[in-house]
């Protein structure tokens, strides 16, 4: 009986060009695009191919962003699951541990605990007036992280009780290879739900943006491509990225320009109890309403103009698309290593001509965190709502203390009229 | 196998014992110099517990990264070494920020520079983050690509491991010493008190994982520990020293505890359950609440807590190792004596969160202050109308 330790022993200090390869997924492509592309040679089919399914994809996105929040939501929920499965996937097939006991069920419960925490944080957050009309929900909001922490121990505790003589190395394996990927990808895709809670221009611009470098980086690579830019991804170019980077925030500036003036993007997305639907509809904030701009005096001499009406938003916009184009392509960088170091070409097959779901989300992850700490540091403080429902949880002594500092402080501001009662 | 490194002193004293009884004279008398160590810096104060959990925390890090080396011959990958040790810094200043923020509000609102490195906390611990991050895909190096994610992901399952928990643990000695010291001591007593019912009346073993372990030794240590726990929280529940939270005093510059003590630690009259009567002989007993909570922290490190020790050795068999380390003579490595102790400090800061305290009336003051006025005064009328409904105002 091979010792299956042994081997992983082995495995693991043998140079990578050792480790064989894992085996290539099998063709996906659906015959319907087959037959219609049959007559094209195979560079040119798959050129179609993946132009095809890129105007797809995009549809598919403008699709989602017309059925509004609540798809969008689940949209991204789909898409985690996908990304989480592919990556644990290419777990089992780098360690032959598919049949390793209890291994998938405790991948995926660890998937639940995951979520269950972060959508209980966040549902609390956004449905707080829902939540207070059901007692039930109540008791689970209160209780949350003790129960979130409950679920995960007792998962962490299966874990130990699963552990078997011969396998205990993969077992670690599999086990911390499941805890960086929930890291990962559950987490990315809570800051995304909560970047689009704060309006949809917030989950466009940024995606778009992402989206957009990588093709205008492929065009720019395509027809002045001459500088490799990183020995990781040979195909990639210093005139791609240069002429990627200044598309990218041309775009992403014309783009907010569009997106701004209507209040369906602009607005957070709010729940409303009575009609028990999402809606966007507010005042839009000083960000989203035009100021005139005065030129700095080179772009003057250059345009013509003295003065340009902007929207505040599309300064910002400039910031999001130099980071899609400087740092988003990281995450590329990434993936492709991650890619070489376990000798697979593409994260699944989900995608004809593209891969898997993974491998079109890759820089998108980067791209969320930054985009929620931009948010939470330079456009607005703290969530209401959330500061709300703390205050609601507190001591009746303590709130009364603070509902007193609170009062002299917008007494003394002026926002308050100040009145005899107390 | 690591190298011995006993003292000489000690080598020398218990030179003519055999070597079993030299053992075990070894382990007993680095345990009292462990405990009394313990003692001392609980009595020099906060801020000195705080930098022997920061240590601890480098420590416990540099070993599970040592092992890393070890398991993957990768000692030499290019940058790795420097890489770590930025991550650790990384997520040390996040944390260390965040808490900073919290506890020392005033002093950082006064200072200029601390204000704005306040302010945009998050973004310049991500920027950090990233560089990191951004150094790492530059360093890949053909041919290690697959070792060099390997200590990627160890290192981020490291940091998430020992970093969080370090930072929970202090989080823990603010709410009130009591609650560092008591959970901290419940795992020891009962890693001491398991291992001596083990030692006389063990027969069934617990689990295959550690064959030492018995269940004579589980449920007689998990008996023992509740009480001890009991009896430990009633003494240290009447000294203030222990019970107030640490607060940082602006004008002195130094750390206070000194409070009106909560109705957790004022004595109470409870009725004894007509079961216990006729076995104990009392009908009331003066108890204080938190004993009550001590159960619940001394159950927990008694029937959770070993489940951080059996995965600790299911790790040192996965990577054919006998310790962490050999920093401690006798008992191996720093993380060979904190291993169960990680899942406590996480467990006892959730429980404060639900069962004892809301969330920080200062901390939701000061997020209040950043809002806008129309967001102000929502809230604030809320709050007003809340207030009404329930008669206090």
């Amino acid at each position: 009986e091979v010792d299956l330790e042994e081997r992983l022993g082995e495995l693991d200090l043998r140079s990578d060009s050792d480790v064989p390869d894992v085996p290539p997924p099998t063709d996906s492509t659906p015959e319907i695009l087959k037959r219609a592309l049959s007559g094209l040679s195979a560079r040119w089919k798959n050129w179609w191919i993946r132009g095809i399914l890129t105007l797809a994809m995009i549809s598919v996105f403008f699709l989602i962003i017309y059925l509004g929040s609540f798809m969008l939501m689940l949209l991204v929920l789909s898409i985690q699951v996908k990304c989480y499965h592919e990556i644990i996937t290419i777990g089992y097939r780098v360690y032959h541990s598919y049949d390793l006991p209890w291994f998938r069920s405790l991948s995926w419960y660890f998937l639940l605990c995951g979520n269950y925490f972060f959508y209980g944080e966040t549902v609390a957050d956004y449905f707080a007036t829902f939540v207070q009309r059901r007692e039930q929900l109540q008791f689970l909001i209160r209780y949350h992280r003790f129960i979130s922490f409950a679920l995960y121990l007792t998962g962490f505790c299966m874990f130990v009780l699963s552990l078997v003589k011969k396998h205990y190395r993969l077992q670690f394996y599999m086990f911390a290879w499941t805890h960086v990927t929930l890291l990962i990808t559950v987490t990315q895709s809570h800051l995304v739900i909560q970047n689009l809670f704060e309006g949809m221009i917030w989950f466009l611009v940024p995606i778009s943006s992402v989206i957009c470098n990588d093709i205008t980086a492929y065009i720019f690579g395509f027809f002045f491509g001459r500088t490799p830019l990183i020995k990781l991804s040979p195909k990639k170019t210093w005139e791609g990225f240069i002429g990627g980077f200044f598309s990218t925030v041309v775009f992403g500036f014309i783009f907010s320009y569009f997106l701004a003036q209507h209040q369906y993007f602009v607005c957070p997305v709010e729940y409303n109890s009575e009609t028990n639907r999402f809606v966007t509809e507010c005042e839009p904030s000083e960000l989203f309403q035009m100021k005139k701009y005065f030129m700095p005096p080179l772009l003057q001499a250059v345009l013509g103009w003295e003065t340009v009406n902007m929207y505040p938003f599309q300064m910002h916009s400039i910031a999001l698309s130099t980071f899609a184009s400087l740092i988003g392509p990281f995450g590329g960088f990434f993936a492709s290593g991650f890619k070489r170091a376990f000798k697979i070409k593409d994260f699944a097959d989900t995608i004809p001509g593209h891969g898997g779901i993974m491998d079109r989300f890759d820089c998108q992850y980067l791209m969320a965190t930054f985009v929620h700490v931009y948010i939470t540091s330079f456009i607005r403080g703290p969530n209401p709502s959330k500061l709300l429902k703390q205050l609601l949880i507190l001591q009746p002594e303590q709130q009364l203390s603070v509902y007193k500092t609170l009062k002299s402080h917008l007494v003394e501001k002026g926002i308050l009229q100040p009145s005899l009662r107390g | 196998p690591t190298s011995d490194d006993t003292p000489e002193v000690l080598n020398r004293a218990l030179s003519n014992l055999s070597s079993r009884w030299k053992n075990w004279w070894v382990r007993g008398i680095l345990t009292l110099a462990m405990i009394t160590f313990f003692f001392i810096i609980i009595y020099l104060g906060p801020m000195v517990l705080m930098t022997i959990v920061m240590c601890v925390q480098i420590k416990c890090f540099h070993e599970i990264i040592t092992i890393g080396y070890n398991v993957y011959h990768s000692y030499d990958l290019p940058w790795f070494r420097t890489l770590s040790w930025y991550f650790l810094l990384c997520v040390n200043y996040f944390f260390y920020g965040e808490t900073v923020t919290d506890y020392f509000f005033t002093l950082v609102q006064r200072e200029e520079p601390l204000r704005i490195l306040s302010k945009y906390h998050r973004f310049i611990s991500f920027a950090l983050y990233l560089t990191g991050f951004c150094m790492f895909v530059l360093s890949l190096v053909k041919k290690h690509y697959r070792l060099q994610f390997y200590m990627f992901g160890w290192t981020h399952v490291t940091l998430l491991i020992v970093v969080t928990q370090s930072h929970l643990i202090i989080h823990n000695l603010f709410e009130g010493m009591i609650w560092f010291i008591v959970p901290i001591s419940c795992v020891i007593c009962n890693d001491i008190m398991a291992y001596m019912f083990g030692f006389f009346f063990g027969r069934t073993p617990l689990i295959k994982l550690s064959p030492k372990k018995t269940w004579e030794g589980f449920i007689g240590g998990f008996f023992a520990t509740v009480l001890f726990g009991l009896l430990l929280s009633y003494v240290m529940s009447g000294y203030r020293c222990f019970t107030c939270p640490v607060e940082f005093n602006n004008d002195t510059n130094s750390f206070t505890v000194d409070c009106e003590p909560s109705e957790l630690f004022q004595l109470q009259e409870y009725n004894i359950p007509l079961v216990l009567q006729s076995v104990v002989g009392w009908k009331t007993v003066r108890m204080y609440p938190f004993q009550i909570h001590s159960i619940a922290l001394s159950t927990f490190a008694s029937l959770i807590g070993p489940f951080g020790g059996f995965f600790a050795s299911g790790f040192k068999r996965a990577f054919k190792i006998k310790d962490f380390a050999n920093t401690i003579p006798g008992h191996g490595g720093i993380m060979d004596r904190f291993d169960c102790q990680y899942l406590m400090a996480t467990f006892v800061n959730v429980y404060i969160a639900s069962f004892i305290r809301g969330p920080n009336p200062s901390k939701l003051i000061q997020q209040f202050l950043t809002l806008r006025p129309d967001q102000q005064l929502h809230i604030f009328n809320t709050l007003k109308a809340h207030l009404v409904d329930k008669g206090m105002l």
